[in-house]
C-alpha cells in the first residue's frame, strides 16, 4: 500500500441522524483513473469533500498523498486539484484573470502563473478565448476552463465532481477525452463521481458502486461484471416458431437452469455453453432462429443490478 | 498570508472597478458637492469672523440642505452596506466559494480580506470625497485652515469610516448568516432605517415611560432620567457618530450630557482646544469600534464554523 494516493479506513459523517457516508474503506492507486458512482444522494460529495478536508468527518481516517485532510488541510489542498459540482468561475473576469487568481492563491510566482496558465489553455483548448469574459462561455468551455484551473498547480491528485453533469454528448466526450489525455500525460491519478455509467466506463480503470454512503462493490468493470454473474450465463433467444411452444423447446435443451420471458426475448439461465443445442434444437423443429445471444454485463447492468439487490 | 493577500487584491479591484461603487460615489460627491456649496455661500455672505471657516464648510445647513456631515449619517450606512451585503452569499451563490476553499488559504483569509477590501473601499471613498470638499471649499470661501481644524476634519474623517466599517461588519454578518443575497439586502436595510429613525423615537417613548411612572420630585431626577435617555440612544452607531462630530466640529460644544445652568456659570464661552475634543468623544470612538469588532467576531464565527455544504 505504499503508492496508495488515497486511502481511508471507517470513515463516517453524519448530519443530524441522517448517515451520508457508512463505514467506508477504499483506496486509489497511483495513476489510475477510479470513478464513483451512485444514484443522487448517495454520498459521494460527502466523500470527494471529506477527502479534501473541505468538511470533517465524523468518525474513521482519512490519508490523501500521506497527509491528514483534517489536520493538515492547506498541505492536502496544495496538492489536490478539485472542481466541485458546479463549476464557478468569476464571470467578470476573463479565462486568463480566473487561472492567475487561483494561481495566486496557491502562491504560484506571476511569471510562473503565466506560463503555467498558457499551457493550461492550450492543453484545454481555450487559447484563443484566453482573454474573453468567462460570462460568455458555453457550459463545455466552463467545464474545460475548470479543468485548467485545476492543472495550473500541478496536483498529483484531481478530483472531479459531476464532471459531466449537464453537457451535451460531444462535450462530454471531449471532455473525457481530456480527463484521460491529462492523466495519461501528468500521471495524475484521477478521482470522478458520476450517476452517468456509459460516460465513466469509458475512461474509468476502477469503479466503485455507492449505495446509501456504502460502496458496496469495487474493482474493475470486468471483475464486477464476473462478480455479478457469479459464474452464471444468461442468453438472449429469440425465434420464429410458426405457432410452437419455444419457451418447452429451450427449456428440453440439456445444461439450461431457467428460462423467462421478457418483451423481447426469452432468456435462458445456465451454467455451461449452450448456444450450438439451443440453434440445433431450433433449427432441428423447422423453426428460423433470429436472435441469440450471451449477455455481457455492462455498466448498466452492473448498477441497477446492484441497486436493486440494495 | 498570501491567500489573505491575494484575496485581498481580487477584492480591492472587484470593489473599486465595480459599478455600485461608481453609484455610490457619485451620490455622496453630489450630496457634499452641494451642502458645501450652500454652506460656502452662506459663510460668504453672513459670516464676518473667518475663525473656524474651514469647520463650517461641513457644518452649517442652509435652506433645505443638511450639513455635509448629516448627509453622510444617513448615506455612510448605505454605502456600507452595499459593498458588503453580498460578500460571502454571494460567493455561494456562484458556486466559488468551494473553489476558493479548495485553494491552499486559510479559510478566514477569504471573511477578513473580503472585510478589509471592502473596509479600505470605504477609507479610500470617504477620504477622496472629503479632502476633495475641503480642497474646493478652501477655494471658494477663500480662507486658509488652521493646523487644528485640519487635524479635526482627519478626526472626523476616522469617525466617518468607523462609522461606515460598522455598516460594513454588519452587512458582511448577514452576508455570512443569510445565503439569499436580497434577504441579506433586506436586512440591512431594515437595520438602517431602524437604528436611524425608528431608535430615536422608541427611545423618547421608553423615557417618557419612565418619567411618567416615577415621580420626578428634583433636578437630580431629572438629570438622571436625560443621561438614561442618551445612554439608549447610545446604543445606535448612528448616535455615536452623530455625537463624535458634533464635538469635533463645532469646537465651542463642551459636553455631550445635559448640563445645568448652574454649572454654566462663569463659563467662558470659548472653542476648546483639539485634545480636549478629542478626549470629549474618545468613549464615542470606542465603542464605534467595539460595535463593529462584534459584528464582524459574530461573522467570522459563524464562517468558521459553517460546514461546507450549508455555506
Amino acid at each position: 500500500m505504499s503508492n496508495a494516493v488515497v486511502e481511508t479506513q471507517g470513515l463516517v459523517k453524519q448530519y443530524g441522524d441522517n448517515v451520508a457516508v457508512d463505514h467506508l474503506d477504499f483506496h486509489l492507486d497511483e495513476g489510475e483513473i477510479f470513478g464513483i458512482l451512485g444514484p443522487n444522494g448517495a454520498g459521494k460529495t460527502t466523500t470527494l469533500l471529506m477527502l479534501m478536508g473541505l468538511t470533517e468527518p465524523t468518525d474513521g481516517t482519512v490519508s490523501v498523498l500521506g497527509f491528514d485532510p483534517v489536520h493538515e488541510p492547506i498541505e492536502v489542498k496544495r496538492r489536490v486539484g478539485y472542481l466541485p459540482e458546479h463549476v464557478a468561475l468569476y464571470d467578470d473576469l476573463s479565462a486568463r484573470e480566473n487561472i492567475y487568481y487561483t494561481a495566486d492563491l496557491n502562491a504560484i510566482p506571476r511569471k510562473e502563473a503565466k506560463v503555467r496558465a498558457d499551457w493550461a489553455l492550450e492543453r484545454v483548448g481555450l487559447q484563443e478565448v484566453a482573454d474573453k469574459k468567462v460570462g460568455s462561455f458555453s457550459h463545455g468551455m466552463r467545464q474545460r476552463l475548470g479543468i485548467a484551473d485545476v492543472l495550473v498547480k500541478k496536483p498529483q491528485l484531481v478530483i472531479l465532481d459531476e464532471p459531466t453533469l449537464g453537457l451535451d454528448p460531444e462535450a462530454v466526450n471531449q471532455l473525457l477525452d481530456l480527463i484521460l489525455e491529462m492523466q495519461r500525460a501528468e500521471n495524475i491519478t484521477v478521482l470522478l463521481s458520476s450517476h452517468q455509467l456509459q460516460q465513466v466506463q469509458r475512461i474509468c480503470h476502477r469503479v466503485g458502486i455507492f449505495v446509501k454512503g456504502k460502496m458496496i462493490a469495487h474493482g474493475t468493470i470486468a471483475e464486477l461484471a464476473e462478480q455479478l454473474a457469479g459464474g452464471k450465463r444468461t442468453l438472449e433467444v429469440s425465434a420464429q416458431t410458426r405457432g410452437g411452444n419455444l419457451e418447452d423447446a429451450l427449456r428440453g435443451v440439456s445444461g439450461v437452469l431457467d428460462v423467462e420471458r421478457n418483451a423481447a426475448h426469452y432468456l435462458v439461465h445456465a451454467t455451461a455453453e449452450v448456444r450450438p443445442a439451443i440453434a440445433r434444437a431450433i433449427v432441428e423443429r423447422g423453426w428460423e432462429l433470429l436472435h441469440l445471444r450471451e449477455r455481457d454485463y455492462g455498466l448498466e447492468e452492473i448498477y441497477l443490478r446492484y441497486f436493486q439487490n440494495s | 498570508m498570501h491567500g489573505l493577500f491575494a484575496i485581498y487584491r481580487k477584492e480591492l479591484a472587484d470593489q473599486l472597478g465595480s459599478r455600485r461603487f461608481l453609484i455610490l460615489f457619485v451620490l455622496i460627491c453630489l450630496a457634499g458637492l452641494s451642502s458645501v456649496y450652500t454652506a460656502g455661500q452662506s459663510i460668504r455672505t453672513e459670516i464676518s469672523d473667518s475663525r473656524n471657516a474651514f469647520l463650517l464648510l461641513f457644518t452649517t445647513a442652509s435652506g433645505p440642505l443638511p450639513p455635509f456631515f448629516t448627509f453622510l449619517s444617513f448615506l455612510g450606512p448605505l454605502v456600507g452596506l452595499a459593498l458588503a451585503f453580498d460578500s460571502i452569499n454571494g460567493e455561494w451563490n456562484r458556486g466559488t466559494l468551494s473553489r476558493l476553499l479548495a485553494q491552499p488559504i486559510y479559510r478566514d483569509a477569504v471573511v477578513n480580506g473580503k472585510f478589509l477590501a471592502a473596509l479600505t473601499t470605504v477609507a479610500l471613498m470617504l477620504a477622496a470625497i472629503v479632502v476633495m470638499l475641503g480642497a474646493l471649499g478652501i477655494y471658494y470661501i477663500g480662507v486658509i485652515p488652521s493646523g487644528e481644524e485640519i487635524l479635526r476634519v482627519l478626526v472626523f474623517l476616522v469617525v466617518a469610516i468607523l462609522f461606515v466599517g460598522f455598516w460594513t461588519a454588519l452587512a458582511t454578518t448577514f452576508s455570512v448568516f443569510m445565503r439569499n443575497t436580497a434577504t441579506a439586502a433586506l436586512a440591512g436595510i431594515a437595520t438602517w432605517i431602524f437604528l436611524t429613525f425608528f431608535m430615536p423615537m422608541i427611545v423618547d417613548t421608553i423615557a417618557n415611560v419612565m418619567a411618567a411612572t416615577t415621580e420626578i420630585v428634583n433636578v437630580n431626577q431629572l438629570v438622571a432620567l436625560e443621561e438614561t435617555r442618551q445612554m439608549l440612544a447610545r446604543f445606535s452607531p448612528n448616535t455615536l457618530f452623530q455625537e463624535a462630530t458634533i464635538a469635533m466640529l463645532f469646537p465651542k460644544v463642551r459636553t455631550l450630557g445635559p448640563l445645568l445652568v448652574s454649572q454654566t456659570v462663569g463659563m467662558l464661552p470659548n472653542p476648546l482646544p483639539f485634545g480636549d475634543s478629542l478626549f470629549l468623544i474618545w468613549p464615542q470612538i470606542i465603542a464605534l469600534m467595539a460595535l463593529s469588532s462584534v459584528c464582524f467576531a459574530v461573522a467570522y464565527v459563524r464562517f468558521m464554523t459553517q460546514e461546507i455544504r450549508s455555506l
